[in-house]
């Protein structure tokens, strides 16, 4: 029997959320911290705390020496601005622990545990999600991992990248940077050099994994970045349903956070990756807040595989990803949903890459992106089909909502067909919430506020319903709250 | 920025006999002009870097910055009859011909009323409106090909439209390239200025004649004043081993209509770069425009709009033929400039791939600053569908006449817009005689 899923994320009830961003406190840990400045030895330090093979550093010095030969800095095409990052002025490992990552939970620091329940993610065996089996990350370290046993009788291997190194370790040589290599951009290149942790999840062939898997990401130390790798290997006919939410505390100063996700679908194998991404925004004057500067990648290797993606991105004060997807296998299918919500003085460059090269492949991008106070935000997206990819389909729907008159909204396509088999089609609208709607809600009995809201919801649908059920109730609400102050 | 400086010696060479023998004659603020515009070209180079450079993000110009072009002194010789029957003709039009950059008052004919003539002369008389509006619409700042025809500028046409005043006849501008000795490059300057309230119905031709490399570094500035019509049509037959780079600018005030049709023949490298600013209110552009590429010929497509005030209205709509090895691209963005509210836009690229070669790279772009506005783009690429071959074929018709009925009615959706009837007629008749290199094997 299935029990129905329930992420109880008491912290999320509507009147909670009428106040400013909610999960702004901050941990008082002592953390282990390596000292600040990226170069050789902290990448060797960081290595050796984790007890990685030789290989392993090796691609990590690979990849700083590859980034610091860089000539330009970073990525600067993007319709975002930021002044220069000192990448010296960073820490690079940040732990919860003093010591070795404790075996059981009862070895964990209290305060630890009680900052996830405070953000609805409790730990404790007896109070566990049902349904969901969740990675704990603090900082650069996972603090817990729930559920081990229900997933280990599948045969499910779901755990940091860390232990997975000593699980595993033919597994991540084999699939670490075969999506993303380190070469692929400045930021990817960094986070190939100082990965912390992250996420790893495979799941066996013929194996439908019976709950979701959950990695909830949090940033706790002042000036630390977080740079996370997560990897997901679907082997042949698998499904897996993956989930990622990430916050951190208010700060006055930026924080940076860099990872890279990494999907592998083999044949006929299904990864549905869901993100409910809301780190610090940074306050109404845009002082704070984090950089996400993410590379998300999937590649639809197998015949029949499928990598689909679903975003919510309300937090950050810059969001720069494009999660994509490589349709290599023929009759591969890509998807692309995403809602981009900024408000004060947010920014987001968020987008989508679909390249064709199968046969037979298909991808579909939906995204919604909506602009209130004087945030800025731009769809921008490649569909590329290779003169391999005989009767690839594409169709792509961008849908831009404006709020108010200082934001700004952007749709930068890029189309690039190669084969005269493919269709692709592309539509975009901008616009603001329509005056009939908002009329003839009103004339209901309706007030503004809740009139606008649920013609925001109606937008987002598309999205939504893509989620998981509670993720989707929980993403509503985000966005209610992401928008206080800019509605009614 | 984005641009690297590229060999120009030969330009800055021309520059020196081209001040000294064609341009000595002039006025104080032209020679100025020329000077700065050379001194940008020199600066930002040729746009040939690949890194970063999204406006020439899918056309690499370096076989223009690699070409040794050189000015053509003197004219070259035209026979007339043979362009007469080559290029969209009507003995009704009025007329200017440039072979070579250089006016033709021998093959031109402009009707009474009409205020058309050679740039140069007006230049050398210094009157307006040239003196007021000559390069005030296009910015040589960073952009190479517009620096590098200013600096050539001297002939071309100018065509002023006074207060209320209409043209009763289409007005069109040759502008044709004679094959000489040597690659050459000639710099057409078109200015026209269509004062308030006037109406104006214009036909730009850029033509080749001749074998051999070319280069056309075209610019057009076209003012619409207060509640002025312009019906501008731009037909580009540039032969196909030649390099066509056209900037046209419009500038519309308020209540002004300004509606283009472009038609591209391809060539090696056709850039065809407009942009038009809606600088008032109640100020509206319609934008058409049909390309067909076939061999391994190149065109780029770059159409601008910036809505700058409320209540403005544009819409593009622009579709593509290709076939063999060829290459389409078509960029450009909508701007909408904080507080244009009321804007409304609609943009629409639609491309026929007829062969498993050609390529076609599309990025139309919405970038809106304002709240209130209506905006939307769309992009389709595919083939001729087999259901609607399928459909026809069992109406009796065979598969060589439904292709071509099918390629002709995706053509028509721009060329039925085309209402100067002579110009319809050839433009559909040289859609169709294009039919069998966009597909080999069809039977036009």
């Amino acid at each position: 029997m299935v029990a129905p899923k329930v992420i109880s994320r008491k912290a999320t009830t509507s009147k909670d959320l009428e106040k400013e961003y909610k999960w702004g406190f901050v941990t008082p840990i002592e953390p282990d911290l390596a000292p600040k400045g990226l170069n050789e030895d902290i990448v060797r330090l960081i290595s050796r705390k984790k007890n990685e093979p030789e290989w392993l550093l090796e691609w990590r010095l690979k990849a700083y020496r590859y980034w610091t030969s860089l000539k330009y800095g970073e990525p600067r095409w993007a319709k975002v601005s930021f002044p220069p990052i000192d990448y010296q002025d960073i820490y690079y490992y940040s732990s919860p622990f003093k010591e070795k990552r404790p075996e059981s939970l009862d070895e964990v620091d209290p305060e630890l545990v009680e900052a996830f329940r405070k953000l609805g993610i409790p730990l404790e065996e007896q109070k566990k999600l049902t349904g969901v089996a969740v990675d704990a990350v603090f900082d650069s370290v996972s603090v817990a991992t729930t559920l081990q046993k229900t997933l280990e009788e599948h045969g499910i291997i779901f755990c940091s990248v860390s232990e997975a190194v000593e699980k595993c370790p033919e597994l991540v040589r084999k699939y670490l940077g075969s999506v993303v290599p380190y070469t692929d951009n400045f930021f990817a290149s960094l986070n190939s050099a100082v990965f912390s942790d992250g996420t790893f999840a495979y799941v066996p062939p013929g194996v439908r994994c019976p709950v979701e898997l959950m990695t909830y990401f949090r940033i706790n130390t002042e000036g630390s970045g977080q740079f996370e790798r997560t990897l997901i290997i679907a082997d042949k006919g698998s499904y897996v349903s993956y989930l990622e939410g990430c916050t951190a505390p208010m700060r006055k100063t930026h924080q940076l956070h860099a990872a890279v996700v990494e999907l592998i679908a083999l044949d006929d194998a299904e990864i549905k990756y869901s993100t409910l991404q809301n780190w610090y925004p940074g306050d109404k004057e845009g002082r704070g807040g984090v950089y996400n500067f993410v590379t998300k990648r999937g590649k639809a290797a197998g015949r029949n595989s499928k990598v689909s993606w679903t975003q919510v991105e309300t937090g950050s004060a810059i969001t720069w990803k494009y999660p994509s997807v490589i349709l290599q296998g023929d009759n591969s299918v890509g998807e692309f949903y995403s809602v981009a919500l900024v408000n004060n003085h947010q920014q987001a460059d968020t987008g989508t890459k679909m390249i064709h090269l199968g046969k037979n492949t298909r991808s579909t991008i939906i995204a919604k992106g909506i602009s209130a106070g004087q945030g800025s935000n731009t769809y921008r997206g490649l569909v590329k089909i290779m003169p391999s990819a005989a009767n690839a389909r594409n169709f792509t729907r961008c849908d831009s909502l404006l709020i108010g008159d200082k934001c700004a909204a952007h749709t930068v396509p890029y189309i690039e067909v190669r084969n005269p088999t493919a269709r692709m089609e592309h539509e975009a609208t901008t616009s603001k919430v329509s005056d009939d709607q908002l009329f003839y809600l009103r004339q209901r009995g309706i007030t503004e506020e809740q009139a606008q809201y649920m013609i925001i919801n109606g937008f987002c649908r598309g999205v939504f319903q893509e989620l998981p059920f509670e993720f989707a109730m929980e993403a509503s609400q985000l966005l209610k709250v992401s928008l206080e102050g800019a509605v009614g | 920025m984005t641009q690297a400086p590229t060999k120009h010696d030969r330009y800055l060479a021309d520059f020196e006999g081209f001040e000294r023998d064609v341009a000595a004659r002039g006025p104080e603020w032209l020679h100025e002009l020329r000077q700065r515009a050379l001194a940008r070209f020199t600066e930002v180079g040729f746009p040939t870097a690949r890194r970063g450079n999204e406006r020439w993000k899918y056309t690499n110009i370096n076989p223009i910055a690699e070409g040794t072009f050189s000015y053509p002194f003197a004219a070259g010789e035209v026979d007339g009859e043979r362009l007469h029957t080559s290029i969209p003709w009507s003995d009704d039009w009025s007329r200017l011909v440039f072979v070579n950059g250089l006016h033709s008052a021998a093959l031109s004919s402009v009707g009474v009323g009409a205020d058309a003539r050679s740039l140069a002369e007006a230049l050398r008389a210094d009157g307006q409106p040239a003196r007021e509006h000559l390069g005030r619409y296009v910015t040589i700042e960073d952009d190479a090909f517009a620096a590098l025809n200013t600096a050539f500028v001297h002939d071309g046409a100018l065509v002023h439209v006074p207060k209320n005043g209409s043209l009763d006849r289409p007005l069109h501008l040759v502008y044709v390239t004679a094959a000489g000795a040597g690659p050459t490059v000639s710099y057409p300057r078109t200015l026209v200025v269509a004062e308030s309230h006037s109406r104006l119905t214009l036909i730009e031709t850029y033509a080749g004649f001749g074998e051999g490399r070319y280069f056309t570094d075209a610019v057009t500035e076209i003012v619409l004043g207060e509640g002025a019509q312009v019906q501008h049509y731009r037909v580009l037959m540039e032969e196909p081993d030649a390099f066509h780079v056209g900037i046209t600018r419009v500038h519309l005030e308020r209540d002004s209509t300004f509606t283009s049709t472009l038609f591209a023949r391809g060539c090696a490298i056709g850039r065809n770069d407009l942009l038009a600013t809606l600088d008032a209110p109640g100020s509206s552009c319609f934008l058409r425009g049909l390309y067909l590429t076939s061999g391994s010929q190149h065109v780029d497509n770059y159409v601008n709009i910036d809505h700058t005030q409320p209540h403005t209205t544009s819409r593009l709509y622009y579709k593509g033929i290709l076939g063999g090895k060829s290459h389409a691209v078509f960029g450009g963005t909508v701007f909408v400039r904080p507080g244009a509210v009321k804007a409304d836009a609609r943009q629409e690229d639609k491309n026929l791939l007829l062969s498993d070669e050609a390529e076609v790279d599309s990025k139309p772009s919405l970038e809106i600053y304002a709240d209130d506005v209506l905006c939307g783009h769309g992009a389709t690429a595919g083939t001729v569908a087999d259901d609607a071959l399928f459909y026809m074929r069992t109406r009796g018709l065979d598969l060589n006449t439904a292709m071509v009925h099918l390629i002709k009615g995706f053509a028509s959706e721009v060329l039925d817009k085309v209402e100067v009837e002579p110009l319809r007629l050839s433009l559909d008749r040289l859609t169709t005689a294009s039919l069998p290199e966009l597909q080999p094997g069809l039977v036009s």
